[in-house]
């Protein structure tokens, strides 16, 4: 069964007509299955952070649109759709159990048992130990880990996450992602997961979508059959070695793209720089 | 340990500062009369105290920084927020208010007296003017940069519009709207003083003035000490209040 259906999107910053106007991402079409895990990859600048945020009613679509168990979405959803960030996004002048618990706050849900949600969803990421002390205290992989227990007590059916392990180093981001694949097979969420770790994406995903340079478009999309929750066994395997290098090649040509893209715009600046220092 | 050294230092530099001041005043050093000695300026400090003159003009200034203050903080914090409700408000109009606030105020001040009176009220009307404007703009940055994943992260999570702005705005926003209180009292208080030595009728600003006039220093630096221990009380006040509101937000 289909729980989001993101149909034809398309998103342009900047003013209409406009040279400077940017077309981050171009007629966009992705059918999510309900209880799946996918992974958005794609170079820096594809558009994939864009649709996380679109498909969460974070942001709107220049066109196209996006549904959510069949309702157009056109605002956030914090009954179905829960939110990790790349960056730390917890309220650095509250402790971790009440930033856990403002969500709840939020919607309303009684006192008594906001307290047990997010205890509950404190003791599921490990960090019950940590509940009175501050983000500040933390490191960053156990911020995330916050992030991810305010997320989950939500109790949300959908689950997005935009580069939650991004600023994390290599090996705490193997563990989370060891973690995280046992988490979600017991929650049976709906997980929408952006990356730029080819790696990671194998190791996590159900399908993982491809993105090409911008105008970032959906450029392929590769099954990984293989059951949760995923052991080291899978990682060290000639399995995930193969998807992984195919993903490199369908990649490979991509970040050229971009970075071309880039060098070009970065060439053409300093030529008018330099004309205008001879007038 | 280090705390206590530190201590001992201030104290050792305050202690220098009068020794000083005692050594220049003795055997006839500088005039008495441009500055009279410790033991005198402490006697007539003392007496003050004893029959409560200080008292009247102490109420009139401490009435005019009250009433000062309180008009610039809830009119600042009130024109803040709403010039930080929209993008297109702030390009407006926070151009503007930083543009008023670098205008000279105290040039408004014989147009202040002849409005509102040689009293209190053109002292309060210049207090409540200078100290609007540090509050107004720090209360437009504190709210117009609040970091924007944390507006999207309550904004995934649901919150109303009274939720965000009492959970994340108010919040986030705090350090730099008790900075600008803080500013706004601070000017209130110089601006009150100030414009009492110009033309008032009481105040501590008055009282010092015309004892300078009446060349009875040691009783305008008698004066003078009221002004720096009023000083002093409020700083303290400030930071007491300041450190109880952070510890309820958290």
């Amino acid at each position: 069964m289909i729980t989001i259906e993101c149909e034809k999107v398309s998103k342009s910053f900047g003013p209409r007509g406009s040279p400077h106007r940017t077309v981050a991402l171009d007629n966009a079409s992705i059918d999510i299955e309900r209880g799946e895990l996918l992974c958005f990859i794609g170079p820096s600048g594809c558009g994939k952070s864009t649709l996380l945020n679109i498909i969460a009613g974070l942001a709107e679509p220049t066109s196209g649109e996006v549904l959510i168990d069949g309702t157009p979405v056109n605002g956030p959803l914090p009954r179905k759709i829960a939110f990790v960030f790349q960056e730390s996004a917890l309220f650095p002048w509250r402790t971790v159990i009440d930033n856990v618990k403002l969500g709840l706050a939020f919607q309303q849900v009684p006192k008594g048992e906001r307290d047990d949600r997010a205890s509950e969803a404190l003791q599921a990421v490990g960090l019950a130990d940590f509940a009175n002390h501050y983000p500040r205290q933390l490191s960053g992989g156990m911020k995330q880990r916050v992030q991810l227990a305010r997320a989950l007590c939500l109790g949300t059916d959908i689950l997005l996450m935009d580069e939650p392990f991004a600023a994390l180093d290599e090996q705490t981001r193997m563990v989370m992602g060891e973690d995280l694949s046992v988490l979600l097979a017991r929650t049976g969420k709906t997980i929408v997961f952006v990356t730029h770790s080819l790696v990671e994406a194998v190791f996590l995903a159900d399908r993982v979508a491809v993105f090409t340079a911008r105008p970032g478009r959906i450029k392929t999309v590769l099954s990984v059959d293989e059951e949760h929750p995923r052991k080291q066994s899978f990682m060290k395997s000639a399995k995930l070695a193969e998807m992984r290098n195919e993903l490199y090649d369908l990649l490979h040509d991509e970040v050229r793209k971009t970075m071309e893209l880039r060098g070009e715009a970065g060439e053409s600046g300093a030529r008018a720089q330099s004309r205008g220092l001879r007038r | 340990m280090i705390a206590l050294g530190q201590r001992l230092v201030q104290v050792c530099v305050l202690v220098a500062i009068l020794a000083l001041w005692q050594f220049a005043t003795t055997n006839g050093r500088i005039n008495p009369l441009l500055l009279p000695s410790l033991p005198v300026v402490t006697t007539e400090f003392l007496g003050m105290l004893r029959t409560g003159a200080f008292w009247p003009d102490l109420r009139v200034t401490l009435y005019e920084l009250v009433v000062a203050f309180a008009l610039a903080s809830t009119g600042g914090c009130l024109v803040g927020f709403l010039v930080a409700r929209s993008g297109f408000t702030i390009r407006v109009f926070d151009p503007i208010i930083a543009g008023l606030y670098s205008v000279p105020t105290i040039l408004m001040f014989p147009l202040y007296v002849l409005i509102f009176g040689i009293e209190s009220g053109s002292k309060i009307a210049l207090g409540a003017t200078v100290a609007f404007f540090p509050v107004a703009l720090s209360t437009i940055s504190g709210l117009a940069y609040v970091d924007p994943i944390l507006v999207a992260a309550a904004r995934s999570m649901g919150a109303s519009t009274t939720q965000m702005f009492w959970n994340v705005m108010l919040p986030a926003a705090f350090p730099a709207i008790i900075a600008g209180l803080r500013l706004g009292l601070v000017i209130a208080f110089l601006s009150i003083l100030g414009t009492e030595t110009l033309a008032s009728i009481a105040g501590l600003g008055h009282e010092i003035v015309s004892f300078g006039e009446s060349m009875e220093t040691a009783k305008m630096f008698a004066c003078i000490g009221f002004a720096i221990l009023l000083a002093l009380a409020l700083n303290s006040t400030a930071s007491f209040v300041e450190a109880k509101v952070r510890r309820g937000l958290e």
